[in-house]
């Protein structure tokens, strides 16, 4: 079978004038905060929030892709097979956005200060004589923040580009050689481990729960897990539903559609499980220190928010994405996905955005058109990638398996 | 229920019981039921049978066990027996929700096991007619309705040409009954 995928002039025209967008907003919006009359602080730290919140959001959801993969590898499912060029092109990019936000975060840390000289966005880089934030120094400094990243997103860039690398490699090893299926089997393992100590644990600390050092919840970086997986799932099958549309991706049935379905109806759940769980303990417990979290988002001027994504990321993949037909229908499985990815980067915009920006937030020109550069950059660089071989892994092992497979 | 009468084929292969599955139902035959020892796949879409709505039971079982539990806990502890917990309201609504969520757990998985044995016709201290001895073993079952007009011997006959490795008429309860396996039932003693 030889089923290459082209680049159409529409996707590329379309992705070349997202990014152009998305330039051209970071300009308008440094052009502002260079030429406007009257900016605040809030404006500084409104345009360095959006970038990390979507820096962050997007390298969290494409990373999820290397870790279906490895946990797919390790389980020796077949499923996954007869689109797994996607995951594999979404994984190989994950580079693109941890560069960006490495770039981002360490701007943020080494050179982001208010008229005040105080960090608002990262505010333990400037304690002051703030008790808490000195007691919490030996973990919260710049030299901890920068080894973390950087060694965070450089494996995460690594085993993205080793297991397409393999993959690709499978191409032409000899028929049915099994040497590099249990090198990926080996490599799945690691990153499994790589990936529990970071994006399940330590990532979501330094670059999201940082944003509030007094605060903290031991459950917050599964919660950011739950939330980067669901939309990551949602990101690889509106992948799959745009290759199919082409006419590529021959092997992808309507069973294949239903797994990844189940994904995104499971792990919305999923979501709404620790989302509950962290807000429920903090309302049972009442205890100021950690109230204060949901007194802004809740009952603050973030509670439009609150809600909204409480009924985005659980009343709606709940009530539709229940039934099997809606599952194996390819418009409400398409609309879900980018409902479901549009929630996520509402629950990730408020779990940044109050504490730098208070009452200040705003949707607006400047967080939508950053919003597209970086979906911009995802459609561009992913669909290079995706030319680059052979969209079904035809020497692959599980490759009768999973032409056959039943949901 | 009703006493019927089966022609009852049996094949030791699942490649010969698919073709034969077919090939009666292009005859137009009923088949009662085909057993076999495991699960074929794809055995019931060729027998033409619909796709189950026990999940639909199950979603019906679920929103009453989420009703029950948030009627239940809000009518005692708003109006039957109102106390103060820790200063919260007396709707505490969050602190119910894992309360609510094994009921309804619990009633889903309750109702849709019952609802499973009465579809399946299994229960303890139920009978079912058996076919064939071998019928959960190693050989591959299929049980023929012949109506009242019905030639018994038309259908064997067209069965033994399906590749069945033994046909025979038999006589028996279609449905499930209350029962003791080790006595025999008054229809089984009449048709010997």
């Amino acid at each position: 079978m030889n089923d290459r995928f082209e680049i159409p002039g529409r996707l590329r025209n379309t992705s070349i004038g997202l990014i152009l967008v998305g330039v051209l907003t970071l300009i308008g919006g440094i052009a502002c905060l260079l030429m406007g009359q009257g900016t605040t602080d809030v404006d500084h730290a409104r345009f360095w929030a959006v970038l990390l919140h979507d820096s962050v959001f997007f390298t969290l959801i494409t990373t999820v892709s290397i870790f279906v993969m490895s946990a797919v590898s390790l389980a020796q499912g077949s499923w996954i097979i007869a689109y797994r060029r996607v995951p594999e092109a979404i994984g190989a990019n994950v580079w693109v956005f941890a560069t960006i936000a490495a770039v981002v975060m360490f701007l943020i840390v080494f050179t982001f200060r208010d008229s005040h000289g105080v960090n608002t966005i990262y505010g333990w880089v400037t304690p002051g004589n703030d008790p808490i934030l000195k007691g919490k120094s030996p973990f919260l400094n710049k030299g901890m923040f920068v080894g973390f990243t950087l060694v965070t997103l450089g494996l995460w860039s690594f085993f993205g580009r080793k297991i397409r690398a393999l993959s690709i490699a499978q191409e032409s090893a000899p028929h049915n050689d099994t040497k590099i299926y249990w090198k990926v089997f080996r490599l799945g393992a690691v990153f499994l481990f790589v990936y529990a100590l970071t994006q399940m644990s330590t990532s979501p600390w330094l670059w999201i729960m940082s944003v509030q050092p007094h605060w903290y919840s031991t459950l917050f970086s599964w919660y950011t897990f739950a939330s980067a997986f669901v939309s990551g799932m949602s990101l690889i099958l509106l992948w799959v539903v745009y290759l199919k549309n082409q006419g590529n991706l021959g092997l992808v049935t309507k069973e294949h559609m239903h797994d990844l379905g189940k994904f995104m109806f499971a792990f919305s759940i999923f979501w709404t499980y620790l989302w509950f769980a962290q807000y429920m303990l903090i309302w049972y417990a009442n205890i100021p220190d950690e109230t204060v979290h949901f007194k802004m988002r809740q009952q603050g001027p973030y509670s439009i928010i609150f809600y909204a994504n409480f009924i985005i990321n659980f009343v709606m993949p709940i009530l539709i994405l229940m039934a099997r037909p809606s599952k194996r229908n390819y418009f409400t499985i398409t609309f879900m996905a980018m409902v479901i990815i549009f929630g996520h980067w509402l629950d990730f915009f408020q779990m940044i955005m109050p504490q730098p920006l208070g009452q200040y937030w705003h949707i607006n020109w400047f967080e939508i058109g950053i919003f597209m550069g970086f979906a911009g950059i995802l459609i561009f660089s992913v669909s290079r990638t995706l030319t680059k071989s052979d969209l079904v892994p035809n020497n692959n092992l599980m490759l009768k398996e999973t032409a056959v497979h039943l949901s | 229920m009703a006493i019927k009468k089966f022609a009852v084929a049996a094949y030791d292969d699942e490649e010969v019981l698919f073709p034969a599955v077919k090939s009666v139902r292009r005859k137009g035959y009923k088949i009662h039921d085909v057993y076999t020892p495991f699960a074929v796949h794809g055995l019931d879409e060729a027998m033409g049978l619909k796709g189950t709505d026990l999940h639909i039971a199950g979603f019906i079982y679920g929103l009453c066990g989420t009703s029950t539990a948030v009627g239940f806990i809000s009518w005692i502890f708003t109006s039957d027996w109102p106390i103060n917990y820790g200063g919260k309201p007396h709707f505490a609504l969050p602190a119910w929700i894992p309360i609510t969520f094994e009921l309804t757990v619990l009633f889903a998985a309750v109702g849709m096991t019952m609802t499973f044995c009465y579809l399946n016709q299994i229960m303890p201290g139920v009978k079912k007619h058996v076919f064939h001895p071998r019928q959960s073993d190693d050989l591959f079952v299929m049980a023929i309705e012949i109506g009242k007009h019905g030639n018994e011997k038309e259908v064997a006959d067209f069965l033994k040409t399906t590749g069945a490795k033994e046909v025979n008429i038999q006589v028996a309860e279609a449905g499930w009954w209350y029962g003791r396996w080790d006595k025999k039932e008054p229809y089984e003693l009449a048709a010997g």
